[in-house]
């Protein structure tokens, strides 16, 4: 009895000592900000890699095997040792949170291959014939994807796009390797190192944690999806 | 593909034009950017000859970059393997008759889909080290791979479970009704096929698997990239050696994404019946795949 006690004590003091809520925190607004840029951009390397001029096709399509194609904790730790620390690019005065918008940066540059991905795989569930029949009635390729591909194309991009989400939630770990020191698996790292007794009901906890963040965001998408899916 | 040929007629002279015009400001503006990145290097003396040419020495290679790569692609290798036991396991769990053993299989697949590679890693390099279940020299190669094999045996799982369900109702139908059990037409008669269908899947899993085992970094696991971090130290070229480092992952994972393709396009006429391509698409698509609890592919990236 006294040993459990003991467990449960210790487990509550490390809440008191270790901001864990915060750490989570700061997950989650890298989360936001990375999904709205990278959501942007994004869209933008969709709309190149769909449009009639080959130069911009091309310069979509390199985008995406590239950044696909190379780990993010390269990129990340490309941008704190070299973009940072060799070309001097500073994102803002404050140390913290230069690394921070470092961050960001990474993230968003990373998922925005994924959701122009995903937003293209949103496109070909467009039938053909909708296409067909916002150039017969004239209009030409920026006005037919605003006003007709793209509203169809977001609805059918909504599932991977929040299997994109989901991913960015996890991958914000990984902003650790710019410098990001008040995120989860830096202080999951913290707080096992000096409390190896306690490490497995740790680990459980943060797992927990991202297990209550990432089960909603995929519930809310696939009901989204079924819901705003187009009736054909 | 065929999205690019509808969404715009072939251009008449005015729409040419446009187009001209169009790829001309496209180039501009590519150069453009490159011409920012180029002044930011040049201004901070990133391209002094001194710093790009240790790659053209044999010594950068053998004491560096390839050990590294061999030590990334043994980490994706064992990992891949692993996961695919892991996710046959568990993707028989979930379609077992059984409601406890489905359940447990399904609460374990969704565990290790939603925690972070990362955390995963850490945690179990800690658990190793404390414990010493590995050799001190193992446990940075055997965190990388457990924590892969869970994240990925559980995404493999799901392709097993979704493989399965793709199928045609008649093949359970006909394995029962020449007398194998339910647990028989599910190993002998569905499984085979939705393996075989998922094999394009799985090689694109490779390159997640490949990407992710860059993580090992954070744990010290001697990767291509924590070997180009050290032969950025030794050099004073850090900036270059890890542009060195992404441009092998690229070439690898595309190499891999490239036959992904291959695979895939390869099963499409030769699965001939109908059945063999519902399996492909069912599987092969980023899209269909929606589990219980709705997480998607659950960010595959």
């Amino acid at each position: 009895m006294s040993q459990s006690d003991g467990f449960v004590s210790q487990f509550a003091d490390l809440f008191d000592q270790y901001d864990v809520i915060g750490a989570f925190w700061v997950n989650i607004q890298l989360t936001l900000w990375s999904a709205l840029f990278a959501l942007i951009l994004g869209t933008i390397l969709a709309l190149f890699r769909i449009s009639p001029i080959p130069s911009l096709r091309w310069a979509g399509t390199s985008y995406v095997n590239i950044f696909r194609n190379t780990p993010l904790t390269i990129i990340m730790a490309f941008l704190t040792l070299g973009v940072w620390a060799q070309l001097h690019v500073t994102l803002s005065s404050d140390f913290n949170k230069n690394f921070f918008r470092l961050a960001v940066v990474g993230l968003s540059v990373y998922t925005a291959s994924f959701v122009c991905e995903s937003i293209r795989s949103g496109v070909n569930t467009v039938p053909i014939g909708q296409a067909e029949a916002a150039r017969s009635i004239g209009l030409s390729f920026l006005p037919a994807a605003r006003l007709i591909i793209l509203p169809q194309a977001f609805r059918g991009a909504i599932a991977p796009l929040g299997s994109t989400l989901i991913a960015l939630t996890k991958n914000s770990t990984v902003a650790s390797v710019v410098g990001v020191a008040t995120e989860t698996s830096s202080l999951l790292k913290t707080m096992i190192e000096f409390n190896s007794s306690l490490m497995v009901a740790i680990f459980l906890t943060f797992a927990l944690g991202y297990v209550i963040l990432v089960i909603p965001v995929g519930l809310a998408t696939t009901s989204l999806s079924r819901r705003l899916a187009v009736k054909r | 593909m065929s999205t690019q040929n509808v969404l715009f007629d072939a251009p008449g002279p005015r729409g040419r034009r446009t187009i001209m015009i169009g790829n001309v400001v496209g180039v501009l503006v590519v150069l453009g950017i490159l011409a920012i990145v180029v002044r930011g290097f040049a201004e901070n003396g990133q391209f002094a000859a001194d710093l790009w040419t240790p790659f053209l020495h044999a010594d950068a290679w053998t004491n560096f970059l390839l050990p590294g790569l061999l030590n990334t692609l043994k980490a994706a290798a064992i990992s891949i393997v692993l996961a695919l036991a892991f996710g046959l396991v568990f993707g028989l769990g979930r379609l077992a008759s059984s409601r406890t053993v489905r359940w447990v299989s399904s609460v374990v697949v969704e565990f290790f889909r939603a925690v972070p590679v990362l955390l995963m890693m850490i945690f179990f390099f800690y658990l190793f080290a404390v414990y010493n279940v590995f050799q001190s020299e193992y446990v940075p190669l055997a965190a990388v791979v457990v924590s892969l094999m869970l994240y990925n045996g559980a995404v493999v799982a799901e392709l097993v479970r979704s493989g399965v369900h793709g199928l045609p109702r008649g093949q359970r139908e006909a394995a029962l009704a020449v007398g194998l059990s339910s647990g028989q037409s599910l190993r002998t008669v569905e499984v085979p096929q939705a393996l075989s269908a998922m094999l394009p899947a799985l090689l694109s899993q490779l390159v997640v698997v490949l990407k992710d085992s860059a993580l090992g970094y954070v744990i010290g696991y001697l990767e291509l990239l924590q070997q180009a971090r050290h032969l950025g130290a030794a050099d004073g070229n850090i900036l270059q050696s890890l542009l060195v480092a992404a441009v092998i992952f690229i070439i690898v994972n595309y190499l891999l994404t490239v036959v992904a393709g291959r695979v895939r396009r390869r099963r499409r006429p030769a699965g001939g019946g109908q059945g063999a391509i519902a399996v492909t698409t069912a599987v092969a698509t980023d899209v269909g795949v929606t589990p219980i609890t709705g997480l998607g592919e659950g960010g595959r990236i």
